[in-house]
């Protein structure tokens, strides 16, 4: 990203002036964004926003901190549903023995976003909000057949993973809601899963990212969710899944997949790997991810070929 | 609302009264008014790891944290944990091993690594590079680093190197 230096004497990598308020409840976060949506920004963890208003990618003119509303933390699950409070730290949902046993996908994730002292303020709503299509939870939300839950002026909506995300940075909330909430099904316990991304460096934003949950049952799939992130615009629960799904996984089964995952893929360009690179990729995770849950090592040689 | 804030926190122990205004991150409130210059300002977006603090005993980006958002806090740098000795041992082993050339990523990688040698003092290298995997050093090539955090958690487990 360029840093405009504009004939200043520092480069411009301070956020520009902006007023800040610190909501009080969650009421009251909501009367702020009901009067200033549209110019303001919800402020949770800043992992990701902050880095933008530093870099001068975004310049909102209120920041509505909601850092200090205990009601949006915390990980409860009852009725087989988890439910995470939006302003759940990474760091929390890495220690927390709930996610361990009832999303273990979302744990292995969760130990490649960022670095220690960045998943001690992210959050998981902040990650979801955000919605950078590189990062890892978006993806999780999918594979996990997650429910958003946001509040705004008009009382509470629940939105599937699947229609939450909308772009780049862009997502079924409108400038007047909060994410408050998420809400996981508990994962099966015969459930098994598989995550894996390729980056520069270890915490850094993917190049091309796999975090998938699967049913085995006799040596093949009954059931494979695969959510891809970093190959478009967006998280891809890919309908190629559906290929695996009840039949014995050969090599020609896998090729045939590989191609209708080729079709659902719209990967963008940048400085870290030109489309090409990344539909390769997503085929790499793919093979290791049906040959890891299946443990066919056959499956992960020669079929790249 | 864009005017200056009040704030109130600790650092390093004593207690400090501010107004800031919002846009002030947490480096610059410490190195331009509190002159604590050992954080380090690099990348300026959450990449480098040279501006890693304390708050409420968490290591942090202090570039992607307000100073309004320390209001009530407890932050610690570098001088403080320098200063009171807790981190002596990792000091002197980081001298001792040559971990580090320009110095400028040192604090960081400090804050760092002292964060994983609290939480487990039987560490492998794997585990040292997954920590400090957010910290930048241009000169040393991190094994010395990585030595010197490793010397470091075998003397406080009470191994021998």
């Amino acid at each position: 990203m360029p840093i405009v230096w504009a004939g200043e004497v520092t480069p411009k990598m301070k956020a520009s002036a902006f007023a800040y308020a610190r909501a009080t409840s969650v009421a009251n976060a909501l009367e702020l964004l009901t009067a200033h949506g549209e110019k303001a920004k919800v402020l949770s963890g800043g992992q990701s926003l902050l880095p933008a208003m530093n870099l001068r990618l975004i310049a909102p003119e209120l920041i509505i901190d909601i850092g200090e509303l205990a009601e949006l933390r915390g990980v409860v699950v009852k009725g087989g549903v988890l439910t995470i409070g939006a302003l759940t730290r990474h760091v929390d949902l890495l220690k927390s023995p709930e996610i361990a046993a009832h999303a273990p996908l979302l744990r292995d994730a969760l130990t490649h976003v960022a670095h220690p002292a960045i998943r001690n303020r992210g959050t998981i709503g902040g990650s979801l909000a955000q919605a950078d299509p590189a990062s890892e939870l978006p993806a999780c939300m999918l594979t996990l057949g997650a429910t958003i839950v946001v509040r705004g002026p008009s009382g509470e909506r629940r939105i599937a993973a699947n229609q939450f995300f909308a772009g780049i940075y862009e997502t079924a909330l409108t400038p007047q809601e909060l994410l408050v909430a998420v809400e996981l099904p508990v994962t099966p316990k015969n459930s098994t899963h598989f995550f894996h991304e390729f980056a520069r460096r270890h915490g850094d934003y993917a190049i091309v990212g796999l975090a998938a949950q699967a049913l085995v049952k006799d040596g093949q799939f009954a059931d494979l969710r695969l959510g891809f992130f970093a190959v478009g615009d967006r998280p891809l629960l890919a309908k190629s899944a559906g290929k695996l799904v009840d039949v014995v996984i050969t090599s020609a089964v896998l090729s045939e997949a590989f191609s209708a995952l080729d079709d659902e893929l719209d990967p963008l360009e940048d400085q870290q790997a030109t489309p090409a690179m990344r539909r390769h990729l997503a085929k790499v995770l793919l093979a290791r991810c049906v040959s890891s849950l299946l443990a066919r090592p056959d499956l992960c040689t020669g079929a790249l070929a | 609302m864009t005017a200056a804030v009040a704030i109130s926190l600790s650092v390093n122990g004593e207690r400090v009264e501010a107004n800031v205004l919002p846009r002030l991150n947490l480096a610059d409130f410490l190195r331009e008014h509190l002159k604590l210059t050992g954080t380090h300002v690099g990348c300026e977006h959450g990449v480098c790891g040279a501006c890693t603090v304390r708050v409420n005993g968490d290591i942090v980006r202090s570039c992607l944290m307000l100073a309004v958002q320390t209001h009530n806090a407890t932050v610690e740098t570098i001088e403080g944990l320098s200063d009171s000795g807790e981190i002596a041992d990792l000091q002197s082993a980081f001298r001792e091993r040559n971990a580090l050339q320009c110095g400028f990523c040192t604090p960081g990688m400090l804050m760092a690594a002292h964060d994983l040698l609290k939480q487990s003092p039987s560490l492998d290298r794997e585990q040292i590079r997954e920590h400090l995997s957010g910290n930048y050093c241009r000169c040393t090539g991190y094994q010395a680093i990585v030595d010197a955090i490793e010397t470091t958690a075998r003397a406080r487990s009470g191994r021998l190197p």
